[in-house]
């Protein structure tokens, strides 16, 4: 059960809306997040997750709406703001490059510097050593620190990339669809890892289309339709099938399963 | 051991020489040997290797390698800059203009012509990220426009291409030696005393080392190349290179100011290009409207040669550099070999393939691609 409804909120949306010329995307959108739980993002493909966490993670303004971060209201200019403020995110395709090394992937825009005669560099020693440190601790044993993302699996990738946000400081987490393009052991991987972030009372905003992947961490689930959400349910309060139908918006559902025979 | 419990059995251990190869510069390390053994077999004897020879082709090499560290960062930044060799027949042109028709001091015209390039090196990068056009059309555009302003500038107020006078123009300044003079000139007159060079036998020059000293040419290429190698490789602003032209969006994302690291990139490709254009209208006293043509594939090709990726985000200056070298010395050594000239060409495409194919493999060992 989630005992954390005690605690304040970290972030906060309050009728969220967003606007992109004519098309409304979403047509006020409120969620709370609470430090150490895990809140799943649920909605079907165009629901409006990704323009939501966008506004979140301080890519897009907000048409009208508030945002607060623990307790004060704020306004992102730019993803840097928020990234400074503590909330980061972890894109499904986006987070990692992999020609490079992990070490480098892993300090990108955060690199540490040591001074030699006045002057700047790369502090590489320092962020091998995290590196790998940081690698052991989420399970992930290295070749070496130099080893280029590329040559890690899709499951190990979204390791690095959410490891890099907690060692970086990060209060709130979002993860835009970690699991979508994993397989079974590599999706397993990446949820332990969700668990073992929450366990230090950082705050994870999870968003997926799969319900079960949902179910295996989520403490609360909020869904989206159409740029709405239909409220926040707790953890043992709804079931698998009631947040797959509230995703597909009901009835067409209802109809589908007829034919699919409740395999979706 | 205690490290049992850490090893994974699906990491193959790899050998420390294996490791020491698997590198980005290795396929300019492997030509740049296979052409020393090559033209010591076969041009020894053509005097390409005494201290005369061994000059011609540094200077040459140092000449492609001066733009190709500058087109070494601007593709690991992601982009390309066909520009480069109108840049350099620009930047002599103007050169010319300021020093030789105003008349203007040469330091002023130096640095004046340094601005002038820097901002348009600038303007090639900003349009680039500003319209997210491929920065191959857009460097396209400006290789016509420089070109045609090369032509057209020194025509309508000279009636000529060709501007002379800029050795008499930069005698006796202070800035002009850094792109035209030499170093080391009373090292090499004693080397030539001391019998270790040849020395001149006859003429005006009788008695004067055969090389007098090295040339603030191969002085910039040795410079560049280190500064080019340390930014890259170990400040945090070579991280950001590496990052965006390997995903700019995912740096982006990570708060690396791509757009601010591309421009750069693209003014450095200038400012190097810029540095090639007065050495060359120093050395030679005059600026030609045709300077500098087909420098840009060149620095390509030496960049591609040296292991970078043409898409972005890999890449290395001590491989461009190497790949600059190896330019250099096939194109004189052929001339030292006796081998019709023509055949350069064939010789160079042969070798842009084999570094290719060997720094593709090399890559995907390292970078996991498949």
């Amino acid at each position: 059960m989630n005992t954390r409804t005690t605690h304040e909120p970290i972030i906060q949306m309050k009728n969220i809306e967003k606007h992109f010329g004519s098309v409304i995307a979403l047509a006020g959108v409120s969620i709370d997040v609470y430090p150490g739980e895990c809140h799943c993002l649920l909605g079907d493909n165009g629901a409006g997750k990704s323009t939501f966490i966008k506004t979140m993670s301080g890519v897009h303004k907000p048409t009208r709406g508030e945002i607060l971060f623990e307790g004060r209201p704020m306004n992102f200019e730019s993803p840097r703001d928020a990234m400074d403020a503590g909330i980061a995110t972890v894109h499904q395709h986006l987070a990692m490059i992999p020609l490079m090394s992990v070490s480098r992937n892993f300090f990108m825009g955060n690199e540490p510097v040591k001074k030699v005669v006045g002057m700047n560099f790369f502090d590489h020693e320092y962020a091998n050593q995290v590196t790998m440190d940081e690698m052991r601790k989420m399970g992930i044993n290295l070749r070496g620190p130099d080893q280029a993302v590329g040559t890690l699996s899709g499951g190990e990738r979204q390791t690095v990339a959410i490891a890099r946000a907690v060692h970086f400081g990060a209060k709130v987490l979002i993860l835009d669809e970690p699991t979508s393009a994993l397989g079974v052991r590599q999706t397993a991987n990446v949820l332990a890892t969700i668990d073992k972030v929450r366990k230090q009372d950082i705050a994870v905003v999870f968003i997926t289309h799969n319900v079960r992947h949902a179910m295996a961490v989520g403490d609360r689930f909020t869904v989206l339709n159409r740029g709405q959400t239909l409220g926040t349910a707790q953890r043992g309060q709804i079931s698998a099938e009631e947040l797959q139908d509230m995703m597909a918006g009901g009835q067409e559902l209802v109809a589908l399963e007829g034919s699919l025979g409740g395999t979706v | 051991m205690v490290d049992i419990a850490q090893t994974d059995e699906r990491i193959k251990e790899i050998s420390p020489l294996r490791r020491a190869l698997i590198r980005p510069e290795l396929g300019g390390m492997v030509g740049t040997v296979a052409v020393f053994l090559l033209f010591l077999l076969f041009a020894s004897d053509s005097g390409m290797f005494a201290a005369q020879g061994a000059l011609n082709w540094s200077l040459v090499s140092a000449q492609f390698m001066i733009i190709a560290v500058g087109a070494c960062l601007l593709m690991i930044a992601g982009e390309f800059d066909l520009s480069v060799g109108s840049m350099i027949g620009f930047a002599g042109m103007m050169v010319a203009v300021f020093g030789v028709v105003l008349g203007w001091p040469m330091w002023l015209t130096i640095i004046t012509t340094f601005a002038i390039c820097l901002a348009l090196g600038a303007l090639n990068g900003w349009i680039v990220v500003k319209t997210g056009l491929p920065s191959f059309i857009v460097t396209l555009a400006f290789l016509f426009i420089l070109r045609g302003f090369t032509i057209y500038i020194p025509q309508t107020i000279e009636r000529k291409t060709i501007i002379g006078g800029i050795r008499d123009a930069a005698e006796g300044d202070w800035l002009a030696p850094i792109f035209g003079g030499k170093i080391g000139t009373s090292f090499f007159q004693w080397l030539g005393e001391a019998g270790v060079i040849e020395v001149f036998e006859r003429g005006s020059r009788a008695g004067e080392p055969v090389v007098d000293g090295i040339p603030m040419l191969i002085v910039w290429a040795i410079a560049l190349v280190i500064f080019g190698h340390v930014l890259l490789t170990k400040t945090r602003f070579g991280n950001w290179v590496f990052a965006s032209g390997g995903d700019a969006e995912a740096a982006r994302n990570s708060g690396v100011p791509v757009n601010r690291v591309k421009i750069l990139m693209f003014m450095f490709t200038a400012f190097c290009a810029t540095v090639f254009a007065t050495c060359q209208v120093m050395e030679f006293g005059s600026a030609g409207a045709d300077r500098g043509l087909l420098k840009e594939f060149e620095a390509i090709i030496a960049v591609v040669i040296g292991g970078a990726l043409l898409t972005g985000g890999y890449g290395s200056v001590l491989g461009a550099a190497l790949g600059a070298l190896i330019f250099g010395v096939v194109q004189q050594g052929l001339f030292f070999a006796g081998v019709e000239s023509s055949l350069f060409r064939v010789f160079l495409g042969v070798i842009l393939l084999a570094a290719v194919i060997l720094n593709t493999y090399i890559r995907r060992i390292i970078t996991g691609e498949r």
